[in-house]
């Protein structure tokens, strides 16, 4: 190889790209940045919800984040089967002891992990839910059984306010 | 591209021309030396560009009408097939004409994989061919969301978690695409934007389209080079021009026939029902021109490689020219390629039924085997077939065949007795 000095021009030309680079990036950001979650949609992040009207064995639907959220006061009979599913069965092993604090009340994003819809409660194979898209079956603690989803639903943050409210977020 | 220089009769003329040679473009496009033989399955570029301006016409005035925000999105397209006068009209043309412009496209694209006009030397005007695809499947999603309806919500919602399966970051450009963390208002605008900008790119495209085209001039169904002019080509005005004329007129009437007869039989009732985010409707199934790749993405058990089954599904046909190892064009001359021709077709129509159907027992079953196909079809079939097919002898030009003065009269016979 030849040996090349470095000269003065040279130098101009990488400081000019670099600099050029910074700009470019400078200014391309906030057009991309733009589309991410404004301000005003951020500040809706949490909801409470009074459950005191659930009996058991009844699941409501409530917003969170332009998602629904369902909570499910389960039966004895239904934390039970939660809890009897060996983890070997499991697709994405979790106990239902980590999705279910207090194992009455079951709180995960009604989202189903495959493409989002809104899976149908009390249906499919496993007594839980199942996702009338693209047909996943998820059990009694939310977890994916059966179908394309590859995840159990996800549980959020939530915490109860009161015994009757609980705060999603 | 012009072979003789074009000079206008008029003094105004060769003034305006040396200055911008608008005159010379319009002298090369009317004496365009064209095949003499293109069958009625040429005519649909024609058709094509025809469907696009209807769209963007028909687009810019329901655009003037429409109001893109999450609460009145659903009320302003009643509106306007209410109140607005002709609303009903220009819309069930333009929702319409999606189907149409697809329909249109699907015989175009296989025209040419018949006829192997994506053999070189056209390679790049089907990978235009092909980014224009990818754009009105874009555009046609986009369109889709905008009424608000209970399929334009979960149709969004459907596709745009098909981005989720990308490992690491698919869940942030998710969440970028909504700008939310579920389809919202923001997610409605943004749509918007993109369904009114994507007509003008593919317009563009459309000018570099046929700009490739008209270098080496169209391919034909003998799918032999030809001599530019010759005997064996017409000027495209007004022979072409009057084919061409005559099938949109053809096709305009299989397009009124929706528009006034059945104006909602290619879409789904639940679009009627205003978007909520808290019920997914018991059977989402995407407009009928998508549903082959749906069907190929639910084949799949797996997220990720679902999605990636579907795009490489369409990603694949760019790699064609390269896949299909043949020399000779035209299916006519490749008896057993004419063959697998027809099998593809099947079975891509199978997709797309299968598709519309729930996935589960026969159906997943089925649809299964017709995404395996699919995919043998081009990385298996096509390569391996252009080194081993037998294939007919080819005329030497357009008019030795027909006037029987070719070394291949043989052939030209047999071909007719085929045809009887």
């Amino acid at each position: 190889m030849s040996e090349k000095k470095t000269n003065r021009r040279d130098f101009l030309f990488t400081a000019t790209y670099a600099v050029g680079a910074v700009g470019v990036g400078a200014t391309v950001w906030p057009m991309i940045d733009q589309m991410n979650p404004d301000a005003s949609v951020k500040a809706l992040a949490s909801t409470e919800v009074d459950v005191s009207s659930l009996t058991p064995g009844k699941t409501i639907t409530v917003l969170w984040r332009g998602k629904p959220v369902f909570i499910r006061r389960r039966t004895e009979e239904e934390i039970a089967e939660a809890k009897s599913v060996k983890m070997e069965e499991l697709k994405d092993p979790e106990k239902d002891e980590d999705r279910a604090k207090n194992p009455e009340w079951l709180v995960m994003l009604g989202v189903c992990t495959h493409l989002g819809c809104v899976p149908l409660n009390d249906k499919g194979d496993y007594n839980g839910w199942f996702c009338p898209c693209h047909g996943s079956h998820y059990d009694i603690s939310g977890r994916i059984r059966k179908g394309p989803a590859p995840t159990n639903m996800t549980v959020p943050k939530y915490e109860f306010v009161n015994a009757n409210t609980i705060k999603i977020g | 591209m012009s072979d003789q220089e074009y000079i206008p009769k008029s003094k105004f003329g060769k003034w305006f021309n040396d200055r911008l040679p608008l005159l010379s473009l319009a002298s090369h496009l009317t004496d365009y030396p064209t095949p003499k033989n293109l069958n009625y399955w040429w005519t649909f570029g024609g058709i094509l560009t025809f469907c696009l301006i209807t769209q963007i016409v028909t687009g810019l005035t329901l655009a003037m009408h429409y109001i893109a925000h999450a609460d009145m999105a659903f009320e302003s397209v009643e509106h306007i097939m209410r109140d607005v006068n002709y609303g009903w009209l220009i819309r069930y043309i333009h929702a319409n004409g999606a189907s149409m412009f697809f329909l249109a496209v699907y015989i175009h694209i296989f025209r040419s994989l018949f006829y192997g006009s994506y053999k070189s030397p056209r390679e790049i005007i089907w990978i235009i061919g092909i980014i224009i695809y990818l754009l009105m499947m874009a555009a046609a999603f986009m369109g889709y969301v905008l009424p608000w309806g209970q399929m334009s919500f979960w149709g969004a919602t459907v596709i745009t978690n098909l981005f989720s399966a990308i490992p690491l970051v698919g869940e942030g450009i998710v969440t970028w695409l909504w700008g939310g963390y579920s389809v919202d208002n923001p997610t409605l605008t943004r749509f918007f934007t993109l369904h009114y900008l994507i007509p003008f790119l593919i317009l563009g495209l459309v000018v570099l389209h046929i700009w490739a085209l008209h270098v080496p001039g169209n391919n034909n169904p003998v799918g032999i080079d030809i001599k530019k002019p010759s005997k064996d080509t017409v000027p495209f005005h007004p022979y072409i021009v009057i084919k061409d004329g005559f099938a949109l007129l053809m096709f305009m009437i299989v397009f009124a026939f929706f528009v006034f007869y059945a104006p909602n039989i290619l879409g789904h009732a639940d679009n009627y029902i205003e978007a909520n985010p808290l019920v997914t409707p018991a059977h989402i199934v995407p407009e009928w021109y998508l549903l082959p790749f749906y069907a190929i993405l639910r084949s799949v058990p797996d997220k990720l490689l679902g999605v990636i089954a579907m795009l490489s599904a369409i990603l694949i046909l760019a790699a064609l020219p390269w896949l299909d190892t043949s020399k000779i064009r035209s299916a006519v001359f490749r008896p057993l390629y004419k063959q697998f021709y027809w099998i593809l077709v099947a079975d891509v129509l199978i997709l797309g039924y299968v598709g519309a159907m729930p996935a589960e027992g026969l159906y997943l079953l089925i649809a299964r085997v017709a995404t395996a196909y699919y995919f043998l079809h081009f990385l298996v079939i096509l390569p391996v077939l252009g080194l081993k097919e037998k294939t007919l002898p080819v005329p030497l030009s357009i008019t030795d065949p027909v006037l029987g003065g070719s070394p291949n009269i043989a052939m030209a016979k047999n071909k007719e007795s085929l045809s009887q």
